[in-house]
């Protein structure tokens, strides 16, 4: 419980690639809910954040696409200033490393995605703490 | 033990070398007689087949070479009348014109007999079910195993190459046992396979891969065995010599046994064209022993080896050749440094992350990139662990080939595949 699934897409860093995998996803009936990219200089992989994980990686491998599950903490952070300080403070004191992080805000309600390495000690460690991790269910009705 | 032809298989050293000299002096009558040509060639060098009295008088002959080949094209080397000769094959090369290769009845029915001595030393028989996908067509590959086979006989399926779908449907509704395939076609071939979920070990019935008309590695060999399930032998051909069943590794694999009553094998120095010992590296020279149609001479093939002198566990006493290390023509100059692609193969295949298809692009003023796909089971969705990967392909690279290349790590099945011969090396330079 509370991990969330992001579907990544391993997409060669050129023009026209999220049309062709967005293409797809919309074909599938798949939402988007949120999008994050990252790239070197030669490629790139791109995040999703999206309702139907399963049909999204099906979808994607069947039009050739290699795609992958990654598992992320989502950590809802308060929509104030130095709410995000508050929880990179935390992680820092817990020394957590931090491999890729985004964020967004919906409704009022701010949430940090957070990539580690070893995602069941992190989880551990902040349940302890006062910060709320949220699940896939709760993320995506947000 | 078995053999096609035991006498021949098994002559000892000291007949063979009498028939090679008995065959070359046959040869050199014909020629002289025949084609203008090497009347030319020979009168310029003062030769004359009397001064032939041994094999180590064949130095003295003069060379034949690739330009040679096209600039007698299409029938300057023809030695019998053209009546004669009932088949053309052609090799297509790069660049210019093809070269025609001539076969008459009684070298369609050799090469073919070669072919059996090679199939059968790996143990394929009758019951065999053979699967060719090499290019049926002007490419010597195909028809020539092809008639070899059925010499054996062998159920053979002229599949040719390409069309996954079908040749899975065929390997699977016929029970295939041997393919006949490139390297870059069979390591594709088990992606397919990996995809579809068709397990070879279980679903299919191969055993066996010869694979060939390609350079490849001793990496890609155990690749190919590992993905397909199948012992892979090594399989030595060029056109100019009939094509495939030139040199043929036999059960040991530890190198291919060059049938010596049909060839003279030499190696030579390739700057200077000196014979080397046996055992040293350099690039080999055939002459045709038996050919009727198209006899060459001193043959320059431009394929790097060397000779493997010592005698084989199966007991054929024809020297074996170490595993091609490239093609002279393949050779890339980069920077002012020789590389052959097989180095970049070698480094490639070792890598686990890496998958079975890449490509090397050189553009610009000499800039060099390697395009390599992942492992069909290597994304976990990381960039940086992709880019680490890439860094390290980098890093293994300039360790072999002492010049950086940049590193494009592409998703599996991106890059191009190719049907016949792969092209893996694009050349842009502007130089």
């Amino acid at each position: 419980m509370s991990a969330v699934n992001l579907i990544a897409v391993f997409a060669e860093n050129q023009l026209g690639q999220m049309a062709r995998i967005t293409r797809v996803l919309a074909d599938a009936g798949v939402n988007i809910r949120w999008v994050t990219i990252a790239t070197n200089d030669e490629l790139g992989v791109i995040k999703f954040l999206v309702d139907k994980c399963d049909v999204a990686y099906r979808s994607l491998q069947g039009k050739g696409w290699t795609a992958s599950l990654v598992e992320v903490l989502a950590i809802e952070v308060e929509d104030k200033p130095g709410g995000l300080h508050a929880v990179a403070d935390c992680l820092a004191r817990n020394k957590i490393n931090v491999e890729n992080s985004s964020g967004f805000v919906s409704n009022n309600r701010a949430v940090l995605l957070i990539e580690v390495q070893d995602i069941a000690q992190a989880r551990q460690i902040l349940a302890k703490q006062t910060l709320r991790l949220l699940s896939q269910e709760e993320i995506l009705t947000l | 033990m078995l053999y096609w032809d035991q006498k021949a298989e098994t002559i000892n050293r000291a007949e063979l070398e009498a028939l090679q000299l008995k065959r070359l002096q046959s040869t050199l009558r014909r020629v002289v007689r025949n084609v203008p040509f090497y009347q030319k060639k020979l009168a310029e060098g003062g030769v004359t087949p009397r001064h032939i009295q041994s094999l180590a008088d064949a130095r003295r002959l003069p060379f034949t070479t690739n330009a040679d080949l096209r600039e007698t094209y299409p029938a300057g080397l023809l030695a019998v009348p053209r009546e004669d000769a009932l088949r053309l094959h052609t090799s297509s090369g790069t660049t210019g014109k093809p070269k025609a290769l001539f076969f008459s009845r009684k070298d369609v029915n050799n090469a073919a007999e070669l072919i059996a001595r090679c199939l059968v030393m790996t143990g394929v028989t009758r019951h065999d079910v053979l699967q060719n996908m090499m290019t049926y067509g002007l490419f010597t590959g195909a028809l020539v195993m092809h008639y070899g086979a059925e010499k054996v006989g062998c159920l053979v399926i002229p599949a040719g190459p390409g069309n996954s779908e079908k040749q899975v449907l065929l390997m699977q509704d016929f029970r295939t046992t041997v393919i006949h395939v490139t390297p870059s076609y069979a390591l594709y071939l088990a992606d397919f396979l990996e995809k579809k979920g068709v397990d070879p070990r279980r679903d299919l019935a191969l055993r066996k891969a010869f694979v060939g008309a390609e350079a490849h590695t001793e990496e890609t060999r155990r690749k190919i065995e590992q993905a397909l399930g199948v012992d892979v032998y090594n399989s030595y051909g060029l056109s100019e010599m009939n094509g495939p069943g030139v040199a043929f590794e036999c059960e040991h694999k530890c190198g291919m046994h060059l049938w010596e009553d049909n060839y003279l094998l030499e190696i030579v120095d390739p700057k200077t064209g000196e014979p080397l010992p046996d055992g040293q590296t350099g690039e080999m020279v055939l002459t045709t022993l038996c050919r009727e149609a198209m006899p060459l001479l001193r043959y320059r093939t431009r394929d790097i080896t060397s000779i493997i002198p010592e005698p084989c566990a199966c007991g054929r006493t024809h020297r074996r050749l170490s595993r091609i290390t490239g093609r002279a023509d393949d050779m890339l100059i980069v920077r002012g440094v020789n590389i052959y692609p097989q180095q970049i193969e070698r480094v490639l295949m070792a890598l686990p992350g890496v998958g079975r298809n890449y490509q090397i692009v050189l553009e610009g003023l000499d800039e060099m990139t390697v395009n390599v796909e992942l492992a069909e089971a290597g994304f976990d969705g990381h960039v940086e662990h992709l880019t680490r990967l890439q860094a390290e392909v980098a890093d293994r690279l300039r360790a072999e080939i002492l010049t950086k290349p940049r590193v494009h790590l592409v998703p599996p099945g991106t890059l191009p595949v190719s049907e016949g011969k792969a092209k893996r090396v694009i050349d842009n330079r502007s130089l």
